[in-house]
C-alpha cells in the first residue's frame, strides 16, 4: 500500500475515533459499568485498526469493527480476573458477544447514560467535567489537565478515582427519574459549559487549543440536544454558547488586543450563527419552561440585536439579569447585573446593586473591582476609581484585559 | 448489592443519647426501622456505644500498643451502622436523606466489597 493510501487509513481511523469514541465507550461500559476497562479495549482496538486497516483496508463498517475488536479485548480482560470478581453485567456482555452480528452499526447510543454517570452527585463536582471530556470526548489526562492547570500526574489520578468509584460505588448507568431529572440535567450541562469556559479562558492565550475545547464542548452540547430535544434548557445552552461563537472573532483587534463587547463592531459577528442561536432559543421559549440557560442566552440575543438595530436595549438586559440573579445567584451574574443596570439607569443605580454585594465575597473577584472602577470614573470619582482600577489589574490574569485596564485607567 | 449506611455523630449528638422509649429522637428511629423493613430493604444494623468507651489495639514487633479511645482522632465519631440490599447508590442515598442521623450528623453511604471478594474472607 502507498504512502498517501496509508495517510488516507490513518485519517479515517482518526475521524472514526472522534466520532465514535463517545458512543463506543458508552455502548461497553454500559455493560461492565467499568469505564475503565471500556477505555482501554477501545484504545486497544484503535492501535489494532492501526496495524490491520493499512494492510487489509478500511472494513465496510469501521464502527463495528472496533466494538467487535473493543468487546474481545475486555472478554480478555474478564477471562485473566475471572476468579477475582467476575461481574454479573460482564458475563452478560459476554453473552451478547454472539449477537454482535445482529448489531451492526445500529448498537444503542447510550451516551446520554453515561453523561448522567459523569456527573453524578456521588462524584466530586470538579470532576465532572474532566471526566465528560475523557469518557464522551477521549481527550486524554494530560490535555485534561493542561486546561485545568494542574499536574497531569494529578489529574489521572483524580479521574482513576473517579472511575474506580463509578466501577464500585453501585452508580446506576441509567437515565434518572423524572422527579431527580431535573437536578440531575442541570449538573449535566453545568459541566458542558464549563468545558466551554475552560475553552474561552484558552482563547486568551494565543493557543489553538483553546479554540477546539469550545468546539467539543458545543458538540457535546449538539449530541446532548440530539437525545433530549424537548429539554428547554438544553435549547437554552446551546443557543448561548452559539451566540458566544459568533463574537469569537470580533472579541480581539488585530494587534490581539481585548474588546470589550461594547466596543466590538458588529460586522465581525457571525450571522449564520447568531442566526442557529436565535432558532434554538425560539424552540426553547415554545417549550414555556425558563431557566438559567435560557436567561443568559437571551442577554446575549438582546445583544445581537446591536447588529441590526446598531443600539443595546440594555433596560431589556437588566430585566433579564434580574430574573437571573433570582434563580441562579453567581457574584458573575450580580456583578453584569450592576453593569446592566448602570446602562440602563445611571451609574449610580449600577453602584447601588454592587454596594449590595457582601465586601469579603468580592474582596479577590476581579469583574467586580472592573465594574465598580469603571462606574465610579463615569461619577468623576477620580480617585476612588483608580483605586479600584488598581484592584482590577492586580488580579486579572489576562495580559490583554489588564492592558485594556491600564488604558482605562489613564 | 449492599450498602453501609454509617452514621456519624458529634459529642453534643451523642449526649442527646437517652435510653428512653418515649424520646422522640429514639422514635424516629424506631419509624425508620420500620420503613427499612417493610421496604425489605433491611440486612442488619447496630448502635455503637459512645466513642470513649472504645479502645484501640496496634499489634508492633510482637507487642500489643493498647490506647484508651476510637481510632481516629476527630470531632464527628461512628455512632452506628445499618446495612441495606438496594439496587444503586440513588437508592442508598434516598434511605440515607430519610435515616434520623443525617439531620443531626452525617450519613457516610459505601457499598460493601463485593460478594467475590467477600468470599475470600470467609472462605
Amino acid at each position: 500500500m502507498n504512502g498517501s493510501n496509508q495517510e488516507d487509513t490513518h485519517r479515517t481511523i482518526e475521524r472514526v475515533a472522534r466520532e465514535s469514541y463517545g458512543r463506543l465507550v458508552a455502548y461497553l461500559s454500559v455493560q461492565t459499568h467499568d469505564l475503565a476497562s471500556a477505555e482501554d479495549a477501545l484504545s486497544k482496538a484503535l492501535l489494532s485498526a492501526l496495524t490491520h486497516w493499512p494492510q487489509d483496508g478500511v472494513p465496510q463498517n469501521p464502527e463495528a469493527w472496533l466494538l467487535t475488536a473493543a468487546r474481545r479485548s475486555v472478554i480478555d480482560v474478564v477471562r485473566h480476573q475471572r476468579v477475582a470478581q467476575a461481574s454479573e453485567p460482564t458475563l452478560k456482555l459476554l453473552k451478547e458477544d454472539s449477537m454482535e452480528t445482529m448489531l451492526g452499526t445500529d448498537f444503542p447510543d447510550e451516551r446520554l447514560k453515561l453523561l448522567f454517570v459523569c456527573t453524578h452527585p456521588a462524584i466530586d463536582p470538579a470532576m465532572h467535567t474532566p471526566l465528560m471530556l475523557q469518557t464522551v470526548l477521549g481527550l486524554d489526562a494530560a490535555r485534561i489537565a493542561q486546561v485545568f492547570l494542574i499536574a497531569p500526574k494529578t489529574m489521572g489520578q483524580r479521574l482513576f478515582r473517579a472511575k474506580t468509584k463509578i466501577r464500585s460505588g453501585g452508580i446506576p448507568f441509567e437515565v434518572p427519574q423524572e422527579r431527580d431529572l431535573p437536578q440531575r440535567l442541570d449538573a449535566v450541562l453545568e459541566a458542558i459549559y464549563a468545558a466551554f469556559g475552560i475553552g474561552w479562558d484558552e482563547l486568551f492565550g494565543t493557543d489553538q487549543r483553546g479554540r477546539s475545547l469550545a468546539e467539543e464542548a458545543t458538540w457535546l452540547a449538539r449530541v446532548l440536544l440530539q437525545l433530549m430535544p424537548d429539554e428547554a434548557e438544553v435549547q437554552g445552552l446551546l443557543a448561548l454558547m452559539l451566540h458566544c461563537e459568533a463574537r469569537r472573532s470580533a472579541r480581539r483587534g488585530p494587534d490581539s488586543r481585548y474588546i470589550p463587547l461594547s466596543e466590538q463592531n458588529p460586522k465581525h459577528w457571525s450571522l449564520p450563527l447568531i442566526e442557529e442561536a436565535e432558532r434554538h432559543l425560539s424552540e426553547a421559549f415554545k417549550l414555556g419552561r425558563s431557566g438559567r440557560f435560557q436567561l443568559e442566552a437571551a442577554i446575549q440575543s438582546v445583544h445581537a440585536e446591536r447588529g441590526r438595530t446598531g443600539r443595546t436595549d440594555w433596560a431589556a438586559i437588566a430585566a433579564f439579569y434580574e430574573q437571573l440573579v433570582r434563580i441562579s445567584f453567581s457574584l458573575g451574574t450580580q456583578a453584569a447585573y450592576a453593569a446592566a443596570v448602570a446602562e440602563a439607569k445611571g451609574p449610580e443605580a449600577g453602584l447601588a446593586v454592587l454596594e449590595s454585594i457582601d465586601r469579603d465575597a468580592v474582596a479577590d473577584y476581579q469583574p467586580y473591582w472592573a465594574v465598580r472602577a469603571h462606574l465610579l470614573q463615569r461619577l468623576g470619582k477620580t480617585r476612588e476609581a483608580a483605586d479600584a482600577y488598581d484592584r482590577a489589574i492586580d488580579l486579572a490574569e489576562d495580559p490583554a484585559v489588564r492592558e485594556f485596564l491600564l488604558q482605562k485607567r489613564g | 448489592m449492599q450498602f453501609a449506611l454509617m452514621i456519624y455523630h458529634s459529642p453534643e449528638e451523642f449526649a442527646m443519647r437517652k435510653n428512653d422509649y418515649n424520646d422522640p429522637q429514639l422514635g424516629a428511629w424506631r419509624a425508620y426501622h420500620k420503613a427499612l423493613v417493610q421496604a425489605r430493604v433491611y440486612v442488619g444494623a447496630n448502635a455503637l456505644e459512645l466513642p470513649e468507651t472504645g479502645t484501640t489495639l496496634r499489634l508492633r514487633d510482637g507487642k500489643r500498643r493498647v490506647q484508651d479511645g476510637p481510632y481516629a482522632d476527630t470531632k464527628e465519631q461512628l455512632a452506628g451502622f445499618i446495612i441495606l440490599e438496594l439496587p444503586s447508590v440513588d437508592a442508598a442515598l434516598e434511605w440515607a436523606a430519610r435515616c434520623p442521623g443525617a439531620s443531626l450528623g452525617a450519613v457516610e453511604v459505601r457499598p460493601l466489597a463485593p460478594e467475590a471478594m467477600q468470599r475470600g474472607f470467609t472462605g
